[in-house]
């Protein structure tokens, strides 16, 4: 899929949990919820977005969150 | 187990016309006391509810007293003067109607005083009526004649020659219903149930005496505010007001109830029939849901199930640019099956998938879902609920615990305080409006949230907005965080509530997050559009004005924040204290009719029926075992994603049932594109619609009148839909009829074609095995339906008769938990270029996409889809009403005809997606919810300026349709209605 658009769905992803209290707690919300509703082939996608790219476009939260909770 | 057997040819649930008395007209409603009062009728002692009237109890005795004006759908009116008793120890001769039961009454309903004033009344009524007996629509379904009768009326001694109404014109223009007062009594019955039943007051009596007569309007039915909901076709007792296929075709002989495949509503119908032939359709006076009300849709625009656009044999072609070829079941099914298994073997498995509609009966989804998952192998399987409530599914979920409303409608009867946010009930979802309108008349005060006036807001008579909050579009995060704020800061939380039912720590995040100054009403003020004055007197009133129901609708969920609004909507609800009892709750008005069943079944990509995640491995070894194949534990795509990866090349098959995305889902040129790249579409559909025209493969299907299965309403309540004539999709195979097929047993074919043989009989045991694998549904099956009329789920051991009410002692997930919910302004804004805001809603007479209903008379309402723009954004642009527009966004353009109206504010224009050269959806954008991925559709910017011709896209539309039209043998006219 186009990675803008992903990158735009996880943003968007992450702009609802980052207002928790508990930075690490969202951290690991926003990768649940990737693992919960994307299909494996998108989480890939942004992993290797991640991975290859330190998640241009992604917000810090996003991007941490991805780096530290999917494999 | 079950020990009925059920079979495709037998009409379950049949009556008699002549003998059911479920269907018993008691005469006037029932009462709701407690206090049981004993009295004597005739020779009978009976004991009943005070309040009770002399009528009913006498009916309820088996002692017919005669009536006319009285039907116990409307309230005591006491004119006809038929029904009149003798009371021991009182004067005179009362109405059993309007007089009520008292303790020790002796009651006496047939002397010979009373015959007497009876044949005298009805002599009157009949000098005055015409003596066509014969040739009358309604005869032997009349109670004029059968009062006549009862009455023992022999000769009319005024003779017939004197001053009458036998001349008077009929009123044809209702499309549905001829209105004929020559034969009216001017029982008032009519102008009573448009008042009480459907709460339009259309109708009046106009003059006095001998000129009083039932008027609509100053010209007609059809030019005057009647909504033809039925209501009154339903109360009259004459032929005055009478369905056009009753006159066409005569009284029907038999009739089964079923279930309506319109909105959430689910409203519950006697089809009534000759044969196999429809004669009218007439709500049930026992549906849960309805309570023998109907609106337009579901009364009256049924005929599309027999439009000649249907396409009744299967066809196939190689390319989208081929004709189609017809071809018999075997061969639809032989090819689709090898298409699929030659994409598989291609592309892989994760290449394919299905999409199923809440058009479809939740038998039909799980059919599907299981296809997919267990044939398919893939999790790619997918609802339309993906463009409407997903995040009611999510957001409610989270929150509460379970993905689904928390009451039944009756519910509303009990609320002081109805909160309507993003949903427009009296077009939308027409029958509940009635009741809602009901108790809003009995003074229950209500808030309106919504960017446009819709008509409760001050259009419907003796109701109105107690507040209007017409917020700009896009902001309902902010409004739903400055009620919290106010409820928070001004002490109104019901701690007592919070403390017992809820994640405390989770309400102290949330509290002390409303609570901030960026989230109080003056703050958020310019972003609202909203005088925070309003804001927070709204916030008090829902927190202190007693039971408190919220009621919403895609104005909520098809938004960036939809999830994030719907977990909102719980917060509010759970800090009023308003979840768990009647009268409160968090109601999501469904729009289509099975939109909560389609997610019931398990047609997420993420979820197995009964909400359960594809990861959970208890929940997957019991479907792999149950099913013998193994399942996948990854999430699969959905719609969204799934046209994404199909628009890159790397998703190429897809079984579509019943839904229609190139019409129904945003940005339509992307979605044609998408559809444009797979190499296999499968449809499966009544008519050749939108989507159909980039298939490959066409099943034709079956109209909810030709299958059995059940439809689950948006307060849970799973209903019986049942087959009352044969499946009209047989095949032509060598100049010989093959028989039709239910849609599950096509689904089930493909399976076979593929491998794997579902061995079902019957569409019972669909739900048989529904039944036994999941918790919710453990005590549901089409027996008990039978039984019960209906069941809202959960039904099993500890709620055998079902569950009106939810979260009555706890929540579903235990503890109710509180989400922060930040307002994160949507990326569609406007600008220069695109100054204004589109958003869509829906009309009362068409339904979604109009593929039903465009194919019914109702285009005599609405007939093309309009743009609705502010007198001050029009003057701007020079815009003139009636002008044609184009209305240009970030992804297309489109043309309509403007009506220029304060409803909408300046800055936001309006429109329905009803017809398909509309292309509503060209304008829409791929926003989506963060959650779910639910379409925005209700923000997209746009600029809208005067124009002379139809926009790039619709004359290509046109072009495009004609020749695929021309594909299937049909031309552009056939698919114009009668």
């Amino acid at each position: 899929m186009q990675m803008d658009n992903l990158i735009t769905m996880a943003n968007q992803i992450g702009d609802f949990f980052k207002s928790f209290p508990d930075k690490e707690q969202a951290k690991k919300d926003i990768a649940e919820h990737l693992k919960r509703f994307w299909a494996k082939s998108m989480r890939q996608q942004i992993l290797t977005h991640v991975n290859e790219k330190n998640g241009a476009g992604l917000e810090d939260i996003v991007r941490d969150a991805i780096k530290e909770h999917i494999d | 187990m079950d020990d009925i057997k059920y079979s495709n040819t037998h009409h379950q649930h049949e009556h008699s016309r002549t003998n059911y008395d479920d269907q018993l007209d008691y005469g006037t409603p029932a009462s709701q006391s407690d206090v049981q009062v004993t009295l004597m009728i005739d020779d009978r002692e009976i004991t009943v509810p005070e309040g009770t009237s002399i009528m009913r109890a006498s009916i309820m005795a088996g002692i017919n007293v005669p009536k006319l004006c009285a039907t116990d759908s409307l309230e005591a009116f006491g004119s006809c003067r038929l029904c009149v008793v003798e009371i021991e120890g009182r004067r005179g001769y009362p109405a059993s109607c309007t007089t009520p039961v008292a303790e020790g009454l002796k009651v006496h309903t047939q002397t010979p005083k009373l015959a007497d004033i009876r044949r005298g009344t009805m002599e009157l009524y009949i000098s005055d009526h015409p003596l066509d007996c014969l040739t009358c629509a309604t005869n032997g379904d009349c109670e004029l004649q059968d009062m006549a009768g009862a009455v023992g009326l022999r000769e009319v001694r005024y003779g017939y020659e004197g001053e009458n109404h036998l001349k008077a014109e009929k009123d044809e223009s209702n499309p549905y219903f001829t209105f004929d007062p020559s034969k009216c009594i001017v029982c008032s019955r009519c102008v009573r149930a448009c008042e009480e039943t459907q709460g339009t007051y259309a109708l009046t009596i106009s003059g006095r005496g001998f000129e009083s007569k039932v008027a609509s309007g100053i010209n007609n039915f059809l030019d005057s505010e009647c909504v033809s909901c039925g209501a009154c076709v339903q109360a009259c007792p004459t032929a005055t007001l009478i369905e056009k296929t009753v006159i066409e075709h005569g009284v029907p002989e038999h009739s089964v109830t079923t279930t309506c495949a319109y909105c959430g509503v689910g409203c519950s119908f006697d089809a009534e029939m000759k044969g196999e032939e429809v004669v009218r359709m007439v709500p049930n006076k026992n549906g849960g849901a309805n309570h023998g009300h109907s609106c337009v849709k579901g009364r009256f625009a049924w005929g599309y199930a027999t439009h000649k656009d249907r396409i009744t044999t299967p066809m196939i072609r190689k390319s989208i640019t081929d004709p189609w070829q017809v071809v018999g079941w075997d061969e639809a099914v032989n090819y689709a099956a090898s298409e699929i298994k030659r994409i598989e073997a291609k592309y892989g498995k994760h290449a394919m998938g299905g999409i199923t509609s809440s058009r479809c009966t939740n038998e039909e989804v799980y059919v599907t879902q299981k296809l997919v998952r267990a044939v398919f192998g893939t999790n790619n399987v997918d609802t339309c609920a993906r463009v409407c409530h997903s995040p009611t599914g999510y957001g409610l979920k989270q929150t509460l615990g379970e993905s689904a409303g928390t009451q039944t409608f009756d519910s509303v009867m009990k609320s002081d305080v109805i909160l309507i946010i993003g949903a427009n009930p009296t077009d939308g979802h027409p029958v509940f409006a009635s009741q809602m309108k009901r108790r809003l008349r009995e003074g229950a005060k209500l808030i309106i949230a919504d960017p446009r006036e819709i008509d409760l807001v001050k259009n419907s008579p003796h109701v109105h907005a107690d507040y209007h909050l017409n917020l700009r579009p896009g902001t309902n995060v902010a409004l739903i965080s400055a009620l919290a704020h106010v409820v928070v800061t001004e002490g109104l939380v019901k701690e007592d509530f919070v403390k017992a039912r809820c994640e405390w720590d989770s309400f102290v995040a949330w509290r002390d997050f409303v609570a901030k100054p960026e989230n109080s009403p003056e703050a958020l003020a310019d972003e609202l559009g909203v005088d925070p004055a309003i804001v927070r007197a709204s916030a008090r009133m829902f927190a202190t004005g007693g039971n408190g129901a919220i009621y919403y609708g895609l104005g909520v969920t098809e938004h960036s924040q939809g999830s994030t609004m719907v977990m909102g909507i719980a917060n509010l609800a759970m800090a009023t204290g308003n979840v768990g009892r009647e009268g409160v709750g968090v109601n999501p008005l469904r729009g289509q009719n099975n939109v909560q069943g389609s997610c019931d079944m398990g047609s997420m990509p993420h979820e197995y029926p009964g909400y359960r995640h594809v990861s959970d491995e208890a929940t997957r070894a019991l479907f792999e075992s149950a099913w013998g194949r193994p399942l996948s534990n990854e999430p699969g795509l959905r719609i969204p994603n799934m046209l994404d990866q199909a628009s890159e090349g790397s998703f190429k098959a897809l079984y579509c049932v019943g839904e229609d995305i190139a019409q129904s889902d945003p940005n339509t040129k992307h979605v044609t594109h998408a559809l444009e790249q797979m190499e296999c579409v499968i449809v499966q559909d009544l008519f050749l619609n939108e989507t159909a025209m980039y298939a490959h493969v066409f099943f034709p299907g079956a109209s909810f009148l030709e299958k059995s299965g059940t439809f689950t309403n948006a307060e849970r309540r799973i209903s019986p839909v049942r087959r009352v004539m044969n499946p009209k999709n047989g095949a032509l195979v060598n100049g010989k009829q093959e028989a039709g097929y239910e849609d599950w047993e096509i689904t089930a074919k493909l399976s076979k074609a593929l491998g794997y043989e579902m061995n079902y009989h019957h569409a019972s045991e669909i739900m048989d095995e529904i039944a036994a694998l999941t918790p919710t549904f453990k005590g549901v099956s089409f027996k008990k339906l039978d039984e019960l009329g209906s069941i809202q789920w959960p039904c099993n051991d500890e709620a055998p008769l079902g569950t009106p009410t939810m979260h009555i002692d706890e929540f579903v997930r235990g503890k109710g938990k509180f989400f922060i919910t930040q307002y994160v302004p949507t990326t569609e804004k406007v600008n220069a270029k695109f100054p204004l805001i589109l958003t869509t809603g829906r009309i009362l007479s068409q339904y979604n996409v109009g593929a039903q209903t465009r194919r019914t008379k109702n285009v005599a309402w609405h007939s093309e889809d309009i743009v609705e723009i502010h007198p001050h954004d029009a003057e701007e642009r020079g815009i003139k009403e009636g002008d044609w527009v184009g209305i240009t966004s970030r992804a297309g353009e489109t043309v309509l005809r403007v009506k220029i109206t304060e409803r909408v504010q300046p800055g936001v224009i309006y429109t329905t997606f009803h017809h398909p050269e509309s292309g509503a959806n060209v304008i829409t954008t791929e926003n989506s919810d963060w959650a779910t991925n639910c379409p925005e559709f209700k923000v997209t910017a746009v600029q809208v300026t005067r124009v002379n011709q139809l926009s790039d896209w619709q004359q290509h539309y046109k072009t495009f349709s004609e020749a695929q039209l021309a594909f299937a043998g049909r031309d552009q006219e056939a698919a114009k209605i009668e």
